[in-house]
């Protein structure tokens, strides 16, 4: 009797698999979405899947995308990367051969969405990545050419990185710069390096670049001898949980230098983590919500009255992607992986909430400003733009 | 000068923690001769009660201490029952592997609660001076001096009381001591709570030290723990104190002089090169071994 029971069990659940794999006519168009729900950096994984759900709830409900005279639903499949690289890429390895989507936005840290780009590029599916500002990203590992599926919605490092310096040198006229960074990832790495290039094109002197790997929280070593060559300024390009020990660290040995940072500290978690010793400090990011244009104050509205915090950099990219991903979409007479690929390098412009953009051709990177973010009592100000 | 004074400062906080921790895995192979690979995630939570009774209690700096404490120390000893007590005539691999299980069972335990790192709001008021050039901050002083405190504590636990003596005695020989009289189970769960209760003690001082904790903060301090406990003869409450120190010195001196990357590396060199020409460790003797 209990075997019988078991038998049936086995076959309503597998029924159940089975149906659940066919759901979704014709007349919807699948999109994965891959997000940092877990791991280092869950602000962001949340940021990222509230804009996802935010930006196909709205697609939904104006009927969906007019495809070659057709309507589309899209349906959204979300999956966790953890934030790890591994992960990530089964992620996106699940989405395209179990889910078959027609393309995934995300990941947004580099080190993930360098696998799943990859994969991506191989199986010809178009990826988009709200965040990852890495050069490495969009390009070919062996050859360096340009992905020809691979997309994102933000600005990249050799541009960013070259703000910063470029800020440093002449809003704050620092002279000596010091530079701590996660040497074991690739978004830190490649900023720094970028950093330090205009740095000292521009005629300053980089005292000190020092390196510690992910998951440290000890920086007293590095942080006494970059006090010991006496910077006007530091850099931090890492990531928001980290910023906050390095600073209060440096604070506690009695340096008095500067802050600034990258993108990467435009979570609000930063200023819940670091409290008043962020006060005062710069970083680069993708946009301001003050400064935002109409178009981008209507996103705002809506996602503060859905989730009750002003959106970060993150969600207005995300957000940007699925803009992008409509856009390109309701040219095409019918909606298939290659068209749509197609279709993104042929938008002309698009105004999104974190500036109009465009792809550079056969790139893959957009053309867009920056803003510099200056943290004041525990809120980000826009301070000043950056154009290309 | 001054430069290595400041870096000798930061090597004594972090070998203060080190020593700590390592204190747990030492007392615990000492009496059970198992590594209890979960003591790590021990101190993690640690960090975490100290974090909860901070922020939704408001408790000042001495009861948070004491809940922390007595939070991870509840912890260790259910532990021990549940999952090792079981085990203990059973063959010593399935208890290590019963204890790397409990371990990535906190840890995932933890991040089903609520996976966004968490701040702790400073306890002591930050004061730092400046002794010709080299900076002491309030933070330092506590860290540096209660863990001393701590450790003299236990060295007099072990070796002037009865419970120490009989700590001492079941780790010479476990199938004479109970013989003896010697509540085994008892001591047994002594042993667990007290390691478990100053793994409790550097979990809150670590998140004093760098108060953004997660829920995989105590994986790799916790090898770095295990480190300091064999490098010291694992076993030995001494020379996991020394240990302890000896890996902090270490690595800040390998982030200062070197680049940061060597860090790790150097860590685990010393384990691997200290196992191949000293396994029993700098004040561990050789057990004498029945054939």
């Amino acid at each position: 009797m209990k075997m019988k029971l078991w038998i049936y069990t086995c076959i309503v659940v597998s029924l159940i698999f089975v149906s659940g794999c066919q759901k979704g006519g014709d007349d919807t168009i699948k999109v994965g979405l891959i997000a940092e729900l877990t791991g280092d950096i869950p602000a962001v994984g949340a940021s990222c899947k509230n804009a996802a759900e935010m930006a196909v709830k709205e697609i939904n409900e104006s009927g969906g995308i007019d495809v070659g005279g057709k309507k589309y639903k899209v349906q959204l499949f979300v999956e966790d990367s953890a934030s790890k690289p591994d992960q990530a890429a089964s992620a996106a390895q699940k989405l395209i051969t179990q889910q078959n989507v027609l393309a995934i936005i995300g990941p947004n840290s580099t080190s993930n969405a360098l696998p799943a780009s990859e994969i991506a590029e191989s199986s010809k599916v178009v990826l988009i990545s709200p965040w990852s500002t890495n050069p490495k990203t969009t390009l070919d590992a062996k050859g360096g050419a340009p992905k020809q599926f691979v997309f994102r919605a933000c600005f990249i490092d050799p541009f960013q990185g070259g703000v910063v310096a470029k800020f440093a040198r002449e809003s704050l006229k620092a002279k000596k710069a010091a530079v701590l960074y996660d040497v074991a990832s690739d978004y830190n790495k490649g900023i720094a390096e970028f950093f330090k290039k205009t740095f000292e094109e521009k005629g300053g002197q980089v005292t000190a670049f020092e390196t510690y790997t992910t998951n440290d929280k000890d920086f007293s070593a590095q942080l006494t001898k970059i006090k010991s060559t006496g910077p006007d300024i530091i850099f931090l390009p890492n990531y928001y949980n980290e910023v906050p020990l390095q600073v209060q660290q440096a604070h506690r040995l009695g340096i008095k230098s500067i802050f600034i940072g990258s993108d990467s500290w435009g979570s609000q978690d930063l200023t819940k983590l670091c409290g008043k010793d962020c006060d005062g400090y710069y970083f680069s990011t993708h946009y301001s919500a003050e400064s935002a244009s109409p178009a981008a104050k209507k996103f705002i509205q809506a996602y503060t009255s859905g989730y009750g915090n002003t959106p970060d950099d993150v969600a207005a990219l995300t957000y940007d992607s699925f803009g992008l991903f409509r856009q390109a979409l309701s040219g095409l007479a019918k909606p298939d992986r290659q068209s749509l690929r197609d279709g993104l390098t042929k938008i002309a412009e698009y105004k999104g909430v974190t500036g109009d953009m465009r792809f550079q051709p056969g790139s893959g990177d957009p053309v867009k400003g920056a803003v510099i973010m200056q943290i004041k009592d525990g809120k980000f100000a826009w301070f000043t733009d950056a154009k290309p | 000068m001054t430069y290595l004074l400041q870096q000798t400062l930061n090597a004594l906080q972090l070998g203060s923690i080190y020593a700590l921790i390592a204190l747990g895995y030492t007392m615990v192979y000492g009496i059970l001769t198992m590594i209890n690979f979960a003591h790590g995630d021990f101190f993690m939570v640690g960090a975490f009660v100290c974090f909860v009774v901070v922020t939704f209690l408001d408790l000042p700096f001495l009861p948070a201490l004491l809940l922390s404490m007595a939070g991870v120390t509840v912890l260790g000893v259910m532990v021990e029952r549940v999952a090792y007590k079981p085990l203990r005539q059973a063959p010593r691999v399935s208890a290590i592997i019963t204890a790397l299980g409990v371990g990535i069972f906190l840890e995932n335990f933890t991040l089903a609660l609520n996976p966004y790192p968490k701040h702790i709001p400073p306890l002591i008021a930050n004061t730092s001076w400046t002794f010709g050039g080299i900076t002491i901050s309030s933070l330092q002083c506590t860290i540096i001096i209660l863990s001393i405190v701590l450790m003299v504590l236990l060295d007099f636990l072990v070796q002037r009381t009865k419970v120490g003596m009989a700590m001492r005695a079941i780790s010479w020989d476990k199938a004479v001591v109970p013989l003896m009289g010697v509540p085994v189970n008892f001591v047994i769960s002594i042993t667990f709570a007290v390691g478990s209760g100053l793994g409790g003690a550097a979990g809150m001082m670590y998140g004093m030290a760098y108060p953004v904790i997660d829920p995989y903060m105590g994986i790799m301090v916790g090898w770095k723990a295990f480190i300091s406990a064999v490098v010291g003869g694992i076993g030995n409450v001494r020379g996991a104190m020394i240990g302890g120190y000896i890996l902090g010195v270490l690595e800040i001196m390998v982030a200062a002089f070197l680049p940061s990357t060597y860090r790790d590396f150097v860590a685990f060199s010393l384990l691997i090169v200290l196992l191949i020409f000293r396994p029993y460790g700098i004040f561990g003797k050789p057990r004498p071994q029945k054939v």
